[in-house]
């Protein structure tokens, strides 16, 4: 028999829809899941066993009635816990929001609520998803759940784990720099960074917030269609939200590849790329040409600049994002005599080291006298980097790369070496710069058993194709593994 | 590029408390990570335009209409401190 | 050595939108501590700005009555500095691409009449309130700072002058037209006891004929429209009296204050002034077309300078036909009335001078009273039929502000008709020329300084209802 908690999200859609199964039943799977495992994993700050219990029952009710429900009626959803949750300790792995309980729901929150799936719990990151190995956290390391002395990625780490393991059929992340797509590689899942301003950011605690998108981790591409088409739409609350039409995520699905223009990132290949990650991208580029694709290398020569502007940019927005944390009026308190002190030492006190150190960065890039040098500078660099991504989709209709460079490194590997752990984000970074969308996929495994990432890159709103090329990707590389922890079963 | 940063300045600019060890070693990684951003000073971007916005999008406004405000009692049992419907806190030195 | 002032005035104006800036909270003067507060206003983690399309209309009303261009490009910044009234430490601001640059107004004083640059005026949100608890109130001494956030995110429009004012007399003038404008506008309270505007000044001196600027000093805490002359005077002459010792102006921020009517150094560090201004990231720029502009600008009503104009050509003083254009309430009453028939002048001089008065004096607004411009009118027609007189008036108009009744029925009830019939009047008149006939003879013999006494005699015999103008035609009868 099945452990439910092994099913992808569309299996349970309709084992769920089939009267198979009940809501509850599929809960308390996931439970037993994430009971085995958490000690080893710790993909959770947070489960929320009485809210997820009273959205099962719900859930159930609905079911029974046979009124119109969602595909997400009943699923389990985990939430990386920079998503604020009404009154649902909401803490983005910070000590500085130790305790917090928001007053309202995330917009995508909402929607989730709304679509009738079952929040089952607040997800690790790397403190306010700054990082690319959720190893920044103030509650501790996540860790892979295919070799837990590996790094998850980051920084929806504690996301793409829980996903991986099946102690959630599907998860939200947020990806800054990469923070979707990386951990998703290297936990083996699929995980999408969309479109900017496809996703309402309103209610997403903000790290950078011209680069920060919300997205879905899942097992597989129609199951992060599903979760997408919940997410996706207007909402004006948020200033930067599409008011535009939706893309149809579903409509490339069966297509395959035939006759699409793949064009092959030069300048995201070779040097600095692990052989065994290059191997299995240049494969899968091998396997899409069989398919009937045109496959051709495209150069972006301003991707060479990109991690250096991501490093200005997303810390001179943090350092502004971030000051409204000081003591005042929710958090963490260290006492100060005057109202200057108190906020020092707070923030201080409240903050880890990478939080601490790209407020500073950022801080010292927007100074009087540097703007100009830095700010400036990176903003004009990302425009060249747009204006290398309009060229090359004159030429192909999607890009590809390794998502990582690497495979799931040990835990502490790039922990003291900033400038290495950044590295981790290299592919990722230019679509956050560009705003547009990627997914990664799973193509395989190394030889030590560690799953490679496949990044498919779209222009603006191109997830219709960036769906279709991925399902394709996914068929070839038909990866099935599971990690072991997720086959460690509870004796029924 | 070399970079010499001004880090007690930017402590304080950035209202946090830290050691002089904690400056010091702040100062040396923030100095690392900003000369390989400095790279971006070898792009020539004479005539480029700065983008601060992956979209490019204007007038996103809403309507001049009352919604329903935050319940005062949920806002204040967040504060660290109160003092009734006010937030407190200690005596403010400098003025904006 | 001479000193001449240069001075520079930034206006901040609080909109009376119904809803904040940024946020559906609604804008309201007076509601218990932090109770119009969201996610938005409130700073909270996660939450997102979305700006108010009647802020952004009522910020290019103010532009285009202060002459400026609508920039048909402009984007909101981040302000950094930290400060607990302002929740997400960092104010939405503009910065170098505001909504409205480049305009002007006249001003007239005794100093004759020039033109104030209007530099820029950008929209920004207000801060919340701080109430410092300790010692007299004073920031520092206090033992805690209490915060109330219902304030915050209310739109504020910055109004900034270039540095064209030379006194501060002009300075005053400048802050009078500039409420004036926005208050005919109809966009703003502009209460500056509330802080619904509030004035700040740059000013630095320099050697009268010099064409460089002396080093700044910015003034804050100017709560009246008398407290930016009182203050920008003080600075003038401190400012003198340290250049003359030969020492060097500071450039600082100095307090007003009121009580003393002296200005003090604040406290705050160097930091303080990198703002670290940068391009919003979580809103959009905004694109004004020119039918958009049109739009609003075709919405405009009747500015002071248009309204002076016309009251000047009534045969109105400078002074009076300014202040009426200035108020829009006096300009209104004063419009009904000259409307309904009564004489211009008359009526602008009871309503800048009794009706301000008792106004100011009761702390009401001109629409919290009685009067209006039927009222006045009824109140001119009865002193030009000799039925009051000239203070009489000015007693029934106490008496109409106050909701006693229309100016007939409180002249009856204040038994204030007057009395200019010949048969009533002539009994009074010769019983005091019977009793004062050393003056009357003086008179008869073409001594007519007594002329005033002998009405005065009769003015107080008959208790002041007598017609002067009456009183006087029976004496020169009975005077021959
Ligand atoms: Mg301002
Ligand atoms: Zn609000």
């Amino acid at each position: 028999m099945t452990d439910l908690a092994d099913l992808t999200l569309s299996e349970a859609t309709s084992g769920l829809q089939g009267g198979e199964m009940t809501a509850v039943e599929l809960l308390e799977a996931v439970h037993r899941r994430a009971t085995m495992t958490e000690a080893q994993l710790h993909a959770y700050l947070n489960i929320d066993r009485p809210g997820a219990a009273r959205a099962a029952v719900a859930a159930d009710s609905a079911l029974g009635k046979g009124a119109a429900v969602s595909k997400l009626t009943g699923i389990p959803v985990a939430l990386k816990d920079n998503l604020v949750t009404r009154g649902l300790e909401t803490t983005c792995s910070s000590k500085i929001l130790a305790g917090y309980l928001p007053p309202y729901d995330a917009t995508v929150v909402g929607r989730l609520r709304e679509a009738g799936s079952v929040i089952v719990g607040k997800t690790n990151l790397d403190e306010f998803a700054m990082g690319s190995s959720t190893e920044n956290s103030a509650y501790g390391t996540s860790r892979n759940p295919w070799n837990p002395e590996r790094v998850p990625g980051g920084s929806s780490g504690g996301s793409a784990a829980a996903v991986a393991v099946g102690s959630a059929l599907a998860a939200l992340g947020s990806d800054t720099g990469g923070s979707i797509r990386q951990p998703a590689s290297l936990c083996g899942i699929v995980g999408m960074k969309p479109t900017y301003g496809l996703v309402s950011r309103y209610g997403l605690i903000a790290f950078a917030s011209s680069l920060d998108q919300i997205g879905p981790l899942t097992r597989t591409v129609t199951d992060s269609v599903t979760v997408l088409e919940a997410l996706a739409g207007y909402d004006p609350a948020d200033s930067t939200s599409h008011p535009g039409a939706v893309p149809d995520f579903r409509a490339g699905l069966e297509r395959g590849v035939a006759g699409l223009r793949i064009g092959v990132v030069s300048e995201l290949s070779g040097e600095g790329i692990d052989p065994q990650v290059q191997a299995a991208v240049a494969r899968m580029v091998t396997s899409l040409e069989g398919e009937g694709a045109k496959v051709t290398e495209v150069s972006l020569p301003s991707f060479e600049y990109a991690l250096s502007a991501y490093y200005l940019i997303a810390p001179a927005e943090c350092s502004a994002n971030l000051a409204r944390f000081d003591g005042v009026r929710y958090g963490l308190r260290r006492d100060g005599d005057t109202v200057e002190e108190m906020m020092a030492n707070t923030r201080a006190e409240g903050f880890g080291p990478e939080v601490t150190r790209r407020i500073l960065l950022g801080t010292y890039a927007l100074s009087a006298g540097y703007y100009d040098a830095f700010y400036g500078q990176a903003q004009r660099v990302r425009t060249l980097i747009l204006n290398d991504f309009d060229s090359a989709y004159g030429q192909v209709d999607v890009l590809v790369s390794p998502t990582s460079p690497t495979t799931a490194f040990e835990v502490g590997a790039r922990a003291t070496d900033p400038l290495a752990m950044y590295m981790s984000d290299v592919c990722t970074i230019p679509s956050n710069l560009s705003g547009h969308p990627g997914i990664s996929v799973p193509v395989g495994l190394d030889d030590a058993g560690l799953p490679i990432g496949f990044q498919v890159m779209a222009p603006a709103l191109g997830e219709e194709v960036l769906f279709q090329v991925a399902a394709e990707v996914e068929r070839i590389a038909g990866f099935s593994e599971r990690p072991a922890l997720a086959n460690s079963r509870a004796d029924i | 590029m070399p970079i010499d940063i001004d880090i007690a300045k930017v402590a304080r600019l950035a209202r946090l408390a830290l050691s002089d060890e904690e400056l010091d070693l702040y100062r040396a990684q923030c100095e690392v990570v900003l000369e390989h951003a400095a790279l971006v000073q070898a792009l020539p971007t004479e005539g480029v335009e700065p983008t601060s916005h992956p979209l490019r999008r204007t007038n996103a406004f809403r309507e001049d209409v009352v919604t329903e405000c935050l319940d005062t009692e949920e806002v204040l049992a967040q504060a660290p401190d109160r003092d009734g419907n006010y937030f407190r806190v200690p005596p403010i030195l400098e003025e904006p | 050595m001479k000193f001449e002032p240069v001075i520079g005035i930034e206006t901040h104006v609080e909109l009376t939108t119904a809803s904040k800036m940024f946020c559906g909270c609604p804008v309201e003067f007076g509601a218990p501590p932090n109770t119009n507060v969201c996610p938005v206003c409130l700073g909270l983690p996660g939450a997102l700005p979305v700006v108010n399309h009647t802020a952004v209309e009522y910020a290019m009303k103010i532009g285009l009555g202060l002459q400026c261009e609508i920039a048909p490009h402009s984007v909101f910044s981040r302000k950094n500095y930290f400060y607990p009234d302002m929740p997400k430490n960092y104010q939405i601001s503009q910065y170098d691409l505001p909504l409205c640059i480049d305009g002007y107004i006249d001003i007239e004083t005794d100093e004759g009449s020039a033109r104030v640059g209007i530099t820029r005026v950008h929209m920004e949100e207000d801060t919340g309130k701080s109430t410092h608890l300790g010692a007299g109130g004073r920031i520092g001494a206090g033992s805690q700072t209490l915060l109330d956030f219902n304030r915050a995110g209310v739109p504020l429009m910055e109004i900034v002058s270039e540095p064209d004012l030379r006194s501060a007399v002009q300075a005053r003038a400048y802050a009078e037209e500039v409420r004036g404008v926005v208050k005919r506008l109809g966009v703003s309270d502009v209460k500056l006891e509330e802080g619904s505007m509030r004035f700040d000044a740059n000013i630095s001196l320099r050697p009268e004929g010099a064409s460089t600027f002396g080093t700044k000093v910015e003034v804050k805490n100017m709560n009246s429209l008398r407290s930016v002359q009182r203050a920008l005077e003080y600075e003038i002459k401190r400012q003198a009296a340290v250049l003359e010792a030969g020492e060097e102006v500071v450039q600082e921020t100095r307090h007003w204050n009121e009580e003393d009517g002296t200005t003090a150094a604040m406290r705050s560090k160097e930091e303080a002034f990198d703002y670290r201004y940068f391009p919003e990231p979580d809103l959009v720029p905004i694109a004004v077309d020119e039918a958009w502009r049109s739009e609003v600008a075709s919405g405009l009503p009747e500015l002071p300078a248009q309204a002076r104009e016309r009251y000047r050509a009534q045969g109105l003083e400078p002074t009076t036909a300014g202040l009426l254009s200035r108020e829009v309430d006096l300009g209104r009453v004063f419009e009904d009335a000259v409307g309904a028939g009564a004489d211009a002048r008359t009526v602008a001089n009871w309503l800048t001078g009794e009706v301000t008065a008792w106004l100011r004096k009761e702390s009401l607004l001109l629409p919290d009273s009685h009067l209006d411009g039927a009222a006045l009118a009824e109140l001119e027609a009865m002193v030009g039929a000799g039925d009051l007189s000239a203070t009489a008036a000015k007693d029934v108009l106490g008496g109409v502000l106050s909701g006693e009744g229309r100016p007939a029925e409180v002249a009856e009830s204040r038994d204030l008709i007057q009395v200019s019939d010949s048969a009533s009047l002539e009994p009074a008149v010769d019983a005091v020329l019977a009793a004062n006939s050393d003056a009357f003879e003086k008179l008869k013999s073409g001594d007519h300084k007594v002329m005033g006494f002998l009405i005065g005699q009769v003015m107080r015999s008959t208790g002041g209802k007598a017609d002067p103008a009456a009183v006087t035609r029976i004496i020169n009868e009975r005077a021959g």
